[in-house]
């Protein structure tokens, strides 16, 4: 018999006292996909919800930057147990690497991923937010398979090139049966945009909230994305 | 007591794996600890124990645990080698037992000091058999 895996056996169990999981995705980098899925988490808090946030972006892991999450560690209890910040459980690989560079190849990233899948104890969650790894990789495949009940929230920009990747990528969910919550439009110039559940415009004072959550949620980009959630179905 | 987790998975996907074999009684599993990893295999059996209770497939399962050598083979020059010797501080050997692949992040070639080696042995946990009556 060939080596057995035995970590995918526990994930299901490990999310099973989670409500709903939902992965913010982006195909292109610097769209806002992080800080939509940090700011979504701690509206979600804001609200009352039971929230996490797990930031699977490995390559480029940034929640903790915007949450202004400092000195956090897990706690070791029957695997680990997420920090509380802000009224959210935070998970992130920051964790382990000391904010140094983590230089994966794609089948490491599946492995750490999986691995921290199968160890991290949730508990009872209304709402999980997923920071996806950017772009359709085995990463990205793999959190799919794994997060069954996951919905997706597409982050995009007014760029014709987001738009381009962003629709192939569409039909790709639609093929995995994976159900989409809808697109935002990010960074918008206030042109129409067709095919979008929510338009949140360019925010000039985004870039200095960065890094304090009060401040982040006053944001005209955090009362934008608010807005939107009850399109969104969220 | 993060072991907990891990030892949780092992005696699940066990017992899962006895039933899709269509074995009657599970009565011997093989449990690598890659040496990456650095597995305390005290807690992992206490844990294993302690799940029996939820597990009755595995109520007399002997859990065998065989230890691997980690081996590391680096993607730039080719340079095959060992744990030994990498150098690692107490906190990275801490985070590499948490989450193995933050050995790109901790650890190198020592050869050509490149992090893009690949882990070909040794890293975590894992099943390598199941003996069982059918």
């Amino acid at each position: 018999m060939t080596d057995i895996d035995p970590r995918p056996s526990v994930i299901e169990e490990r999310l099973r006292r989670v409500k709903r999981i939902i992965a913010v995705t982006g195909w292109k980098g610097g769209i806002g996909k992080s800080v939509t899925a940090s700011t979504l988490a701690l509206l979600l808090a804001k609200r009352g919800c039971r929230t996490g946030l797990f930031d699977l972006d490995f390559a480029g892991a940034s929640d903790h930057l915007i949450l202004g999450a400092k000195g956090l560690f897990p706690k070791e209890e029957k695997g680990l147990e997420p920090p509380v910040h802000e009224g959210v459980k935070f998970m992130s690989v920051v964790f382990f690497s000391e904010n140094k560079a983590v230089p994966l190849r794609g089948a490491n990233v599946s492995d750490a991923i999986i691995e921290l899948l199968a160890i991290t104890q949730w508990g009872e969650l209304d709402y999980l937010v997923l920071d996806m790894p950017p772009g359709i990789n085995d990463a990205a495949l793999d959190v799919m398979r794994f997060a069954r009940k996951a919905e997706v929230l597409a982050v995009t920009t007014p760029s014709v090139l987001a738009h381009d990747v962003l629709a192939r990528s569409m039909e790709l969910y639609r093929k995995l049966n994976v159900p989409v919550l809808g697109v935002i439009e990010n960074m918008s110039d206030g042109a129409s945009a067709p095919g979008a559940a929510a338009v949140i415009k360019k925010d000039p004072g985004l870039e200095a909230a960065l890094g304090r959550p009060a401040a982040l949620l006053k944001t005209a980009f955090a009362k934008g994305l608010a807005r939107a959630l009850p399109a969104l179905g969220l | 007591m993060h072991e907990w987790a891990l030892a949780e998975s092992v005696i699940k996907s066990a017992v899962e794996h006895a039933s899709a074999e269509k074995l009657k009684k599970l009565k011997e599993a093989g449990v690598v600890f890659g040496e990456l990893q650095a597995i305390d295999g005290e807690i992992f059996s206490f844990a294993l124990e302690e799940l029996r209770k939820q597990f009755p497939g595995a109520a007399s399962c002997k859990f065998k645990i065989i230890k691997q050598p980690a081996a590391f083979r680096c993607k730039a020059c080719s340079h095959e080698f060992p744990l030994k010797g990498l150098k690692k501080t107490k906190d990275e050997a801490e985070f590499i037992h948490f989450v193995p692949e933050m050995a790109h992040t901790f650890l190198k070639c020592p050869k050509c000091k490149s992090p893009d080696f690949e882990i070909a042995r040794g890293r975590g946990v894992s099943i390598s058999y199941i003996k069982g009556e059918k």
